[in-house]
């Protein structure tokens, strides 16, 4: 089978006056991979998501797609399928007129321009809605428009800009899996931006994750969250405890908190004594605030059945352990 | 505030029709059909129209250009699209006249023997005291209402849209003739019936440049003013109503107009 | 070479419009600035002290200060009523109060001589009591405020919408009575697009030709208001004293445009209406 190439981002950098938005930033992304470039506002992702479109020139740099050399190509000739934050339909065109743009500006017949614009009506479940107009739909559906209109011309690539950033939570969680599901259909190498966690490690199989202009760490959802490279990933990914210990900064996710009533015998672990300062019963988990003899507050988050086997009250004393920990020294700048 | 504009606005429009309609219904008809009635009609009507479109393309053009485009002395550009609103009439008029006559700079170009006046024949093309000149007081007084209609419009456009037709593979031309410029259509468009509305009501400016001639440059409201002058008020109540008459219906298509580009906003 | 083929369009576009925007508004007030300074200091001495030209400055002053108070109290409750009742024929009186922008100005001064005049309703009243209105001070006033009648109410319209009720019903909860809360909390809410509106009230009031020029019969220095007095000199060939006058007028034209804009930037709204 001829092989076939994703995306290339070579030494890419992209300043906006002063502040440097993409920052010799070096990437690959495999052909029909479905990868997140995950951080937070202003971290340079939505910059290198449209440097890779060819909405913006690099300052400095390479792209490649698909193996060739894109790196002046003009937006037009690239074939790329991107779908916008606020969507971008065309207000004065209905669904179908806005599906089957791309392709009328590729004088595609009308008879197949109807025929592909039905199929992808299918795909996107928006059957019968063909004829009204953006303003008639809901949030979700505006989204998947904005989708049907990218995949219309099949494009090599499809890069996604905060796709589900303006929709409500419940939308949000039904589109997500919805897209991912769309991804194993058609297989276009997929690029998609997100400031969301969770959003990046439901869809994604590969997760980028960036930070003022720079990679920070990269790596299936798995890796990133078991084996976070930096503190910064560590914060981002994930709540976590951060605890001063002599000249270290400690990071323990509140799951991984171990309480006990009294302390633990192996040698060699690292043991704090805590006073319960607060519960909070979620239902499905419940978490505890301690406080540690030295002042610094620790969260927990246990099972019920956990919560149930301590029995814990307010200002009961405790031991706390951690399961898993990593440590940073103290001057390490996230 | 009922009393104030029942006697303000009510009371003089209903005497205004109190007036026309107590008139025998042939004596209104001839009145309003008359040769010169017609003639002032034809006119006024044709070079409102001209002027309101030759607004509408470069009203668009302007607002285009304000919008979308730096350079130095944009804000000031931008400040003094209103000077014709702000400018009464009678000095609109004067300074008209002084650049489009003859002798004006602007005259001059089209003047008997010029190069561009040359074009026209002999007599070059007069544009102060003939019908250019109405159609130049006319445009002038009327200009900011396609800029101040389409700049909002364009301003409110999202980049992302033109973005979108970009990576769909639509060429800028492309994208501006089919992304751009139809949602841009309800506001020209209103923006030019306001404009024809101004203009075909205008007295001022055009009666100062215009030679007033009958069945040449002359328009319906100095008709209306000179059967005043001659106390002629059947004559001028009359052709007044078919003014009114013109004004509300163009009010009315303003008002659908402005819905149709709020609802398509 | 793309970049540079879109930036020719530029500035093929950019000089369009100038030239446009030049040969319509620039060119014509530039002319009218090199008329005044090549006429001389004599000519402008001569003007202002043209005994037709001072009364007919007077008149101006005095015609906008009648009109402009009463188009404002008024405009201010038109605004109230129509944005906070809601009452049948509410649409159609909006449309109404759009009328004087689209009547002709000539028309409207046909309609007052109808009304006021020797024979007309009114007219017949004010003749009994001997107040001459048509063809006097009355007449130009009252052709005055129907002309610049809607302005107050556009501008405070929308401002008033935009604010909303819930302030006022804050103030009413406080114990605040119709009044008060109406001068303490709903006037400095809109107190900016009030001051927009008497500014665009004065400029138009000061600067009418066609409605005022019906009604005033035109006897010199008697009932001649600034624009009036323009049209006359201009027609008589006095150029230079047409010009000196018309410059005083497109000055004010000039001060209500900058105050305009420092007023739109204090809204903070940088709307544009049209009107």
């Amino acid at each position: 089978m001829e092989q076939e190439l994703g995306i290339s981002v070579k030494n890419v950098s992209k300043r906006f006056g002063d502040f440097v938005a993409v920052d010799r930033v070096n990437l690959e992304i495999k052909a029909g991979g479905l990868a997140a470039l995950l951080g937070p506002s202003g971290s340079g992702k939505s910059t290198l998501l449209r440097l890779i479109a060819g909405l913006e020139l690099p300052d400095e740099g390479q792209i490649l797609l698909t193996g060739k050399d894109s790196t002046y190509e003009q937006v037009q000739d690239r074939n790329i399928g991107f779908v916008f934050q606020h969507y971008a339909l065309f207000k004065h065109m209905t669904v179908r007129e806005n599906i089957g743009f791309g392709l009328r500006i590729r004088r595609v017949p009308h008879k197949q321009i109807k025929a592909r614009v039905d199929d992808l009506l299918e795909l996107v479940q928006l059957r019968g809605l063909g004829d009204r107009y953006p303003h008639q739909l809901s949030g979700g559906q505006r989204q998947r428009v904005a989708l049907a209109r990218a995949l219309a011309v099949e494009p090599k690539i499809l890069l996604l800009d905060e796709p589900f950033s303006a929709l409500d939570a419940q939308v949000r969680k039904d589109l997500r899996q919805w897209l991912r599901r769309l991804h194993e259909e058609v297989h276009v190498t997929t690029v998609f931006v997100t400031h969301d966690q969770e959003e990046a490690m439901e869809i994604a199989d590969h997760i980028v994750v960036m930070n003022k202009g720079k990679i920070e760490q990269e790596g299936t959802p798995a890796q990133i969250y078991d084996h976070p490279a930096t503190p910064f990933v560590m914060q981002f990914i994930g709540p976590v405890n951060v605890m001063h210990r002599q000249k270290e900064q400690v990071f323990i996710r509140p799951q991984d908190v171990v309480v006990t009533l009294s302390p633990p015998t192996e040698p060699g672990t690292f043991t704090d004594r805590a006073r319960v300062k607060r519960i909070i019963n979620l239902g499905w988990e419940v978490q505890v605030e301690l406080s540690l003899d030295d002042g610094q507050s620790l969260m927990a988050h246990l099972s019920r059945e956990q919560f149930a086997d301590l029995a814990l009250t307010v200002g009961q004393v405790v031991y706390t352990t951690s399961k898993d920990e990593r440590s940073f020294p103290l001057d390490y700048v996230i | 505030m009922v009393l104030y504009l029942l006697l303000m606005l009510f009371l003089p429009i209903l005497t205004l029709f109190a007036t026309g309609f107590s008139l025998p219904p042939d004596r209104f008809w001839s009145i309003a059909t008359s040769n010169l009635a017609w003639a002032t009609y034809g006119i006024t009507i044709s070079l409102a129209l001209g002027s309101a479109v030759c607004n509408g393309v470069f009203g668009t053009l302007v607002a285009w250009v304000l919008v979308r485009y730096d350079f130095p002395g944009k804000k000031l550009i931008d400040a003094s699209i209103d000077i014709p609103f702000a400018l009464p009439t009678a000095v609109a008029g004067v300074v008209l006249t002084t650049v489009y006559s003859e002798n004006g700079i602007l005259g001059r170009l089209f003047a008997p023997g010029s190069p561009l006046g040359s074009l026209w024949g002999e007599e070059g093309l007069r544009l102060a005291f003939a019908r250019p000149g109405v159609f130049i007081a006319m445009t002038f007084v009327s200009l900011p209402f396609v800029i101040r209609t389409v700049q909002p419009v364009l301003e409110d456009m999202e980049k992302e849209v033109e973005e979108a037709a970009w990576c769909l593979g639509a060429s800028p031309a492309t994208t501006f003739w089919y992304v751009i410029f139809p949602p841009l259509i309800p506001s020209i468009l209103t923006g030019v019936a306001l404009a024809f509305s101004r203009a075909v009501g205008e007295f001022g400016s055009v009666v100062i440049i215009a030679a007033n001639l009958p069945f040449d440059d002359m328009v319906s409201s100095v008709l209306i003013f000179q059967r005043l002058e001659q106390f002629d008020y059947p004559g001028a109540t009359v052709i007044g109503i078919m003014m009114l008459f013109l004004s509300v219906a163009l009010l009315f298509v303003i008002n659908l107009l402005q819905n149709w580009s709020s609802k398509s906003g | 070479m793309v970049k540079g083929k879109k930036i020719s369009i530029e500035f093929l576009l950019i000089t369009i419009a100038l030239l446009f925007l030049g040969a319509m508004i620039y060119m014509p007030l530039l002319a009218l600035l090199a008329e005044v300074v090549q006429g001389g200091w004599d000519v402008i001495v001569k003007t202002w002290h043209d005994r037709n030209f001072q009364s007919a400055v007077l008149l101006t002053i005095l015609t906008a200060g009648i009109a402009v108070p009463l188009n404002t109290i008024f405009g201010l409750c038109t605004a109230w009523v129509l944005v906070r009742q809601r009452f049948p024929g509410r649409a159609l009186v909006m449309t109404i109060l759009d009328l004087p922008f689209s009547i002709s100005p000539v028309v409207v001064g046909l309609m007052l001589v109808l009304l006021y005049g020797k024979h007309g309703w009114l007219g017949q009243i004010f003749d009994r009591f001997n107040i001459p209105i048509v063809f006097n001070l009355p007449g130009m006033v009252l052709a005055t405020i129907f002309v610049s009648l809607p302005f107050v109410a556009r501008e405070v319209m929308p401002i008033l919408e935009e604010v909303g009720t819930a302030e006022e019903e804050a103030a009413k909860t406080l114990g605040a009575s119709g009044w008060q809360t109406f001068w303490l909390v709903t006037v400095p809410n809109i107190k900016w697009g009030i001051l927009y509106g008497v500014l665009l009230t004065n400029a138009r009031a000061m600067g009418e030709f066609g409605a005022v020029s019906v009604l005033s019969g035109n006897i010199l220095g008697k009932t001649q208001t600034l624009p009036l007095f323009i049209e006359e000199v201009y027609t008589n060939y006095q150029t230079g004293e047409a010009f000196a006058a018309s410059l005083v007028l497109a000055m004010l034209a000039l001060v209500t445009l900058v105050l305009k804009e420092w007023l739109s930037q204090k809204t903070g709204s940088g709307h544009r209406r049209i009107h």
